[in-house]
């Protein structure tokens, strides 16, 4: 057996490839051959490492050294250098690395450093390789299930552990599925939603990307815990990698028996089926994604009834966000008390953020539930970039809130957020510096919704036109005052009055654009 | 008259690829469900939905065609009119606005002589806008056919392009 000294990652998602990472890849390996060190230095694909925006991005282990905007030119002197020679080429060393780790306060007030959950395998593992996955500890929990767990146990543990859907809302995840278990029918499916297309949000896709087979076993024992034999991942249509990776996962994952018939030889059976979605973001809403599943235009649907009782084709069906669902092999491996150790007693867990705008390093982070926004900024992103100060943050992409400074140090979990009329929603946390033109983002994210409104109710129809109307005419400063008053008026009719939560989320970022950045806008109208 | 041989020539590529067609919806078949998957395929073919497609998916779904014209309407994905043979997509999400998107856009609209939704007269380009493409640690990003592009210069646009024929 021969014995293998450094292994380099090379991250390969949507974003490295475009940078040219397979060129850089075959490179890195022909040179390592011409070199004869291809048997001590292996070059291992892997998912994102939660790095965006540089580039081709590889990291050398044992030493951990990244390296950023790598070409095809640098490798010769790459290899030669830190593979051959041993001296790590500084040139182009990526010195503020993300964490990749979660940062958690203990009782004392001391910080300590622990393993992710979400992303434990992205940028570790290769996603295309499912023995690497089950090497990593993958498909124990089904295992443990199957054989050690009845579906009742099963949704204990996900209540016990205070899990809440990560698509937004927040809704508890064991409670949902205690309906779930609980509404009869001999026909019940799951369903993956992985139509994210929240703006500012890549959080599902790079999970899907770095690590799909978690997905898989999350959708496989919630499958079991609700009694349902099919799942389906409905995923953007504009996720060309995702969907290649999972549909690989899938596969694999047939071949291996985890999926079909008398799984791991039990009496439970289970396949899983992916749907493209085709460009429309209200089918991120649970009942116009089931309606696109069953082939018709996303409208939503009345609620109630819930999915949960009818949903896809009239029978019961749980609907989960990727990142809920990913989040569930690990509550099962290592128990709900585990999973409690992180977080708050509110909201525990962990929350993946993508975290964007004027930031040093933008990226894909894992942080406890309850880390305060300074800390995500400053400790996770690297601070504010090119030394300018803060302004704001649009938290939750557009159908989410701006806040000002005086919320840097409110703990961000789903909980206490919302006592500040604030929301978590999917994740995304867009920075932005003293520059930034406040009404002009305003009118951005207003746009964004009288573009994506899909015209079923006429307050959510016209309110958005009337919204980007005014927006525009502030942008111009040809506004009038009242239109101030009227931006609250029309979102406030669109909050009561809209059928689903497209139009009923606008208030929020009109309400918190005109609660911490007022003075701009009046400074527009006359 | 060389318009209208360009023409013919554009029909008869069509005409040839409605077999296939048949043959990669069979599938499908009868299952109205899968309307939404069968309408990819059509529109990975052609590069749009001509309206013969639209009828013949209608027919081996068993799914109204006004059923089949109210879905394609309703998802940006899906479009009626032929397109170029190369999609230009800028993103206008939050991200991508907050850093220039809307500059490339102006650019390349300037450079074509096209305006959003349009196609360029040799049917080389067609522009669009997207709303977020998950490319946001890229901003401003666009697409060209499958290939993401990020951060985006707009002196850059002509480059990018030049690649497509």
């Amino acid at each position: 057996m021969n014995i293998v000294r450094n292994h380099i990652l090379i991250s390969i998602d949507a974003g490295t490839i475009m940078a040219g990472a397979r060129a850089v890849e075959d490179a890195l390996v022909k040179e390592l051959i011409k070199y004869g060190l291809d048997k001590e230095v292996s070059v291992l694909e892997t998912g994102s490492l939660g790095i965006t925006g540089r580039g081709v991005v590889l990291v050398v282990y044992p030493e951990g050294i990244y390296y950023a905007n790598v070409i095809v030119k640098d490798v010769p002197e790459l290899v030669e250098e830190h593979l051959l020679k041993g001296r790590p080429l500084k040139r182009l060393i990526l010195t503020e690395a993300p964490k990749r780790t979660v940062i958690t306060k203990e009782k004392t007030g001391l910080l300590k450093e622990q393993p992710r959950i979400v992303l434990k395998n992205c940028g570790f593992i290769n996603p295309e390789n499912i023995d690497e996955y089950i090497a990593a500890g993958g498909y124990e929990a089904i295992a443990k299930v199957l054989h050690n767990m009845s579906p009742e146990d099963v949704v204990n543990e996900v209540k016990a552990s205070g899990l809440m859907g990560r698509g937004g809302a927040g809704f508890p995840t064991g409670l949902k599925w205690e309906f779930a278990i609980k509404t009869p029918g001999d026909e019940k499916f799951v369903i993956c939603n992985a139509d994210e297309g929240e703006p500012g949000t890549f959080k599902d896709r790079l999970i899907l990307e770095g690590d799909p087979h978690k997905l898989i076993e999350g959708m496989l024992i919630a499958g079991y815990a609700i009694k349902a034999n099919t799942g389906f991942v409905y995923i953007r249509g504009e996720y060309g990698l995702s969907i290649e990776r999972i549909e690989k996962a899938i596969a694999d994952a047939r071949a291996y028996g985890l999926l079909g018939k008398n799984i791991l030889d039990s009496n439970f059976s289970f396949d899983i089926f992916v749907k493209k979605g085709a460009g429309a973001y209200v089918c991120g809403e649970e009942t116009a994604l089931i309606e696109s599943l069953e082939g018709k235009r996303g409208h939503p649907r009345n609620k109630p009834p819930f999915p949960i009782n009818a949903g896809l084709w009239g029978k019961p069906t749980l609907v989960n966000n990727v990142e809920t669902l990913a989040n569930i092999p690990e509550i099962i491996r290592n128990g709900a008390d585990w999973y409690r150790g992180y977080g708050t007693d509110k909201c525990p867990g962990t929350k993946v953020y993508t975290i964007l705008g004027h930031v040093q390093t933008p990226g894909l982070i894992e942080a406890e539930m309850g880390t305060t926004l300074k800390e995500i900024i400053f400790e996770y992103g690297g601070g504010i970039k090119d030394g300018k100060a803060f302004k704001g943050a649009l938290i939750g992409g557009a159908a989410g809130a701006f806040i000002g400074p005086e919320m840097l140090d409110v703990k961000m979990d789903f909980v206490n957020l919302r006592e500040y009329a604030a929301a978590l929603g999917s994740g995304a946390i867009l920075v932005m510096n003293e520059d930034t033109d406040m009404v002009d983002m305003l009118k951005s994210v207003l746009h964004f919704f009288k573009h994506e409104s899909c015209g079923h109710c006429v307050p959510c129809r016209l309110g958005t036109a009337r919204l980007v109307e005014i927006i525009d005419n502030i942008a111009l400063s040809r506004g009038k005052k009242e239109d101030i008053d009227n931006l609250f008026d029309i979102t406030n009719a669109m909050k009561a009055a809209s059928f689903c939560p497209l139009g009923q989320s606008v208030s929020l970022p009109v309400s918190s654009a005109l609660k911490y950045f007022r003075d701009e806008f009046m400074a527009r109208v006359f | 008259m060389e318009l209208e041989h360009q023409c013919q020539c554009a029909q008869i590529d069509e005409e040839e690829l409605y077999p296939k067609l048949i043959e990669m919806i069979e599938q499908h078949k009868g299952k109205p469900t899968e309307l939404i998957m069968a309408l990819h395929k059509a529109q990975n073919l052609f590069g749009y939905l001509p309206k013969k497609a639209q009828e013949i998916i209608s027919e081996r779904l068993n799914v109204p065609i006004s059923t089949v014209c109210g879905v394609i309407s309703f998802y940006s994905f899906f479009s009626t009119v032929p397109k170029g043979r190369h999609s230009i997509k800028v993103c206008l999400g939050t991200a991508c606005y907050v850093r220039g998107s809307q500059q490339t856009l102006e650019r390349i609209e300037k450079e074509l002589d096209i305006k959003v939704g349009g196609t360029t007269e040799d049917r080389r380009f067609s522009l669009d806008v997207v709303r977020c493409i998950g490319a946001c640690g890229l901003a401003p990003a666009m697409l060209v056919d499958n290939d993401v592009y990020g951060r985006v210069k707009s002196t850059k646009i002509m480059d990018i392009l030049k690649k497509y024929e």
